[in-house]
């Protein structure tokens, strides 16, 4: 039962307070610019990283806070959701990684595309998912974001460029750098967000797709979301180099205070320069789950209470958030409250529509096996009795 | 009729080519000028991709020594020349990196072909094919569709070894969300490809690099670019009444000369070019069987759980009354496939095993 060592832990710990520091600005135009510092410098490999200045505005700051108390109620609500067995299978919850997804989409359009692996009800909703498709499809719903058919792990947005929801660990990564090579085939200019653990980090297949995003100056953006424990293994005993940015070698990378939104935006809007321009890079972002691997996963066991306790306190993304709201008067810490509160309801909303919701048809069960099916016989699990044919 | 006459004509003459056929690369011979246009496999399957680019500006190709090498096989031929690099990718010897890549272009819409230099090599990359391609468009309900093909030689070639011998057919044919396609002649091959190329799901097409050499008649309709083959129907290629015999590529010469054979001591042999390993033409075999009430079925894989079991255990739940015998399979041998010539021979089907069977 390996805990973390106490320098990893203190890594992890970084306050978050020491880091707060910036222009005041008394104007409540919510447009108007506030400049702050990124809680770190970005260290760098192969590239000279973008400055720790970060432009944004109140109405960005509000959006950050906005999003992430949504994404956190959700996750937090699925894990009751899967307790009591309305989820079912696995869920892998996402609350402690919110700045990734919302710095990320502020950095972005939809014509850019992100895909990630399993833990990715947030991003789905970062890219503009509803939440109750989100909980129907966590219930296994017909009006799920997959109509049922997926489950926690394939939810999909494609028209806002969200290519899912990977079970298989690392396979996302060449997939999203397909992605990127259809981007500049079509000559289109955008860019592909292709993001993965610190345990898919060791894939084989990452560093062959990377290779050739590199030879052929594809715009992938790799983004490791290293939350320092694959399941169960901590980084340091999985990696011999736990340096993820950079593991590209020739390929320039940037290590991002992942608990910082605004600073994953700086990085992000950085490697979409880089990358339409340059080809690939790697974004690792340090960040941290507060739940375990999955909700089989206690979370406990192989790290102690005290460092997810420390984190929380120190580092969590939304107080981060809340802080600099608060310091730029940009709402008071009510008005906060009841945005939350606000969120709680919503969240409490869309699960009650969506327990309402009916389940799919059995018809449903030899729907979309092809696109052309050419009315080919298919059948259930007794040849005699199920059967359909494929349209 | 005249058509059926004259393809069991052109299938005697080409017995003599069969001689040469282990280990060369015989073109196309001219000894008869009567027949329609002669067209080798390969250059069948590389017009087919010619055409395909053509068309559509979606469509690229993709694996190793595709582009300058001019395919290993020489499938791929000229394509470099005339669509230039960013549609004909050579790539390195990365199979999971670069079926990823593929698939992840198929996603987005684009329509890559990618080229792997024999099945075996697929296995590397067989998650990809699997759960990134054949299942996308069914866990994402119909959001992700996959428009790819993944193509390349399949089965035993001459003196490769255990590696490079395998077939594939049974292990594709078995995934929901795939489409598996297995030509014989060339103009299975040009319409099989065009068709998989169109199709919007993802394809496995096995060709066989012993079949690529061989020349076969193509009507003109075969060479029209518009030409294509439907998917999941399979083709009498001889018909017959005494006993029905199914194959897929590389043994469908091999059963048409087995019918031959078996014709001269009065068995009427019904030959069926399988083309489709998924979907299977069911009906197609079933009907044959109820004329036939006998079958034999062939391959060149293994034979646990292999195309043939699929065939039997199908006209067993379908057809069961009209069989008047059990099922005869004849299949590769059941071990890695040996080096010695000796050996690679009795493990691989022969027409005498065929004719054996069928009696």
């Amino acid at each position: 039962m390996a805990l973390s060592t106490n320098r990893t832990v203190n890594q992890l710990l970084k306050p978050l307070t020491a880091a707060i520091s910036a222009t005041r600005c008394l104007s409540s135009d919510s447009t108007s610019i506030i400049t702050v510092e990124s809680s770190l410098p970005f260290t760098s490999h192969k590239i000279d990283p973008p400055s720790r200045a970060v432009e944004t505005s109140p109405n960005e700051l509000m959006t950050f806070f906005k999003d992430m108390a949504e994404m956190r109620r959700m996750e937090i609500a699925a894990d009751s959701l899967y307790k009591a067995k309305l989820i079912r299978g696995f869920c892998h919850l996402y609350d402690g990684q919110e700045a990734v997804a919302v710095g990320m989409e502020a950095a972005i359009t939809k014509k850019d595309c992100i895909i990630t692996a399993y833990r990715d009800h947030c991003i789905y909703l970062a890219r503009g998912g509803g939440l109750y498709e989100s909980f129907a499809e966590l219930m296994g719903r017909k009006d799920g974001c997959s109509k049922g058919k997926g489950g926690s792990m394939h939810f999909y947005k494609k028209e806002s460029g969200f290519y899912g929801g990977h079970g298989i660990v690392g396979a996302q990564v060449p997939l999203g750098i397909g992605l990127s090579f259809a981007q500049k085939y079509s000559k289109e200019e955008h860019v592909t967000f292709a993001m993965y653990g610190d345990g898919a980090a060791n894939q084989g297949q990452l560093f062959e797709g990377l290779n050739m995003a590199a030879l052929w100056d594809l715009p992938a953006i790799l983004v490791c979301e290293n939350n320092h424990y694959g399941m169960g293994t901590a980084e340091w005993r999985a990696a011999k180099s736990p340096a993820y940015y950079k593991r590209g070698d020739y390929v320039p990378g940037l290590k991002v205070d992942g608990m910082d939104a605004l600073a994953v935006k700086q990085a992000c809007k950085f490697a979409k320069e880089h990358a339409l321009k340059n080809g690939p890079i790697i974004l690792e972002m340090d960040t941290y789950r507060y739940h375990g691997h999955s909700m089989s996963d206690p979370g406990s066991t192989y790290r102690t209470r005290d460092e997810i306790s420390g984190v929380r306190q120190e580092r969590d993304p939304i107080e981060r958030i809340r802080k600099l709201i608060l310091a730029h008067d940009v709402a008071t810490e009510k008005e906060l409250k009841d945005i939350e509160k606000e969120k709680r309801k919503v969240v409490d909303e869309a699960i009650a529509k969506a327990k309402e919701s009916p389940m799919p048809d059995p018809s449903d069960l030899f729907t979309n096996v092809y696109v052309k099916g050419f009315g080919v016989e298919v059948f259930g699990p007794d040849r005699k009795e199920v059967r359909a044919t494929l349209p | 009729m005249a058509g059926i006459i004259g393809r069991t004509m052109a299938t005697a003459k080409l017995s003599n080519l069969n001689k040469f056929l282990v280990g060369s690369r015989v073109s196309a011979s001219r000894t008869y000028s009567s027949a329609a246009k002669e067209m080798t496999v390969r250059d069948a399957l590389n017009s087919a991709l010619d055409e395909e680019m053509s068309a559509d500006p979606k469509v690229f190709v993709m694996g190793e020594e595709v582009g300058e090498y001019q395919g290993a096989y020489k499938i791929t031929k000229g394509l470099l020349d005339k669509y230039g690099p960013e549609r004909v990718l050579d790539t390195p010897i990365t199979e999971a990196g670069f079926t990823g890549i593929g698939v992840g272009a198929a996603y987005y819409g684009l329509k890559p072909i990618i080229e792997f230099m024999t099945f075996n090599f697929s296995m590397q990359a067989i998650d990809h094919i699997i759960n990134s391609a054949a299942k996308s468009n069914y866990m994402s309900a119909g959001q992700i569709s996959v428009p790819i093909v993944f193509r390349g030689p399949n089965g035993a070639a001459a003196g490769v070894g255990a590696q490079h011998s395998q077939c594939y057919a049974a292990w594709y044919g078995a995934c929901p969300g795939l489409k598996v396609l297995a030509p014989y002649s060339s103009e299975d091959a040009r319409g099989l490809l065009k068709a998989a190329i169109r199709d919007p799901d993802p394809v496995v097409f096995l060709e066989n690099e012993l079949l690529y050499g061989e020349s076969f008649p193509v009507s003109a309709e075969a060479l029209d670019s518009s030409f294509s083959l439907p998917i999941g129907k399979a083709k009498a290629k001889r018909e017959g009444k005494d006993v029905t015999i199914t194959a897929f590529s590389k043994m469908v010469g091999y059963a048409l000369k087995a019918a031959e054979i078996l014709d001269k001591e009065g068995i009427s042999a019904e030959v069926i070019n399988l083309r489709s390993i998924r979907p299977l033409d069911r009906p197609a075999i079933n009907a044959s069987v109820r004329k036939t009430n006998r079958l034999v079925t062939v391959e060149e894989g293994f034979p646990q759980h292999g195309v043939g079991a699929e065939i039997c255990a199908s006209v067993v739940e379908e057809s069961f009354e009209y069989l008047d015998a059990p099922v005869e399979r004849i299949t590769g041998a059941d071990v890695p496939m040996p080096y010695a010539a000796n050996l690679e021979r009795l493990a691989v089907p022969q027409i005498e095993d065929i004719v054996r069977a069928a009696k």
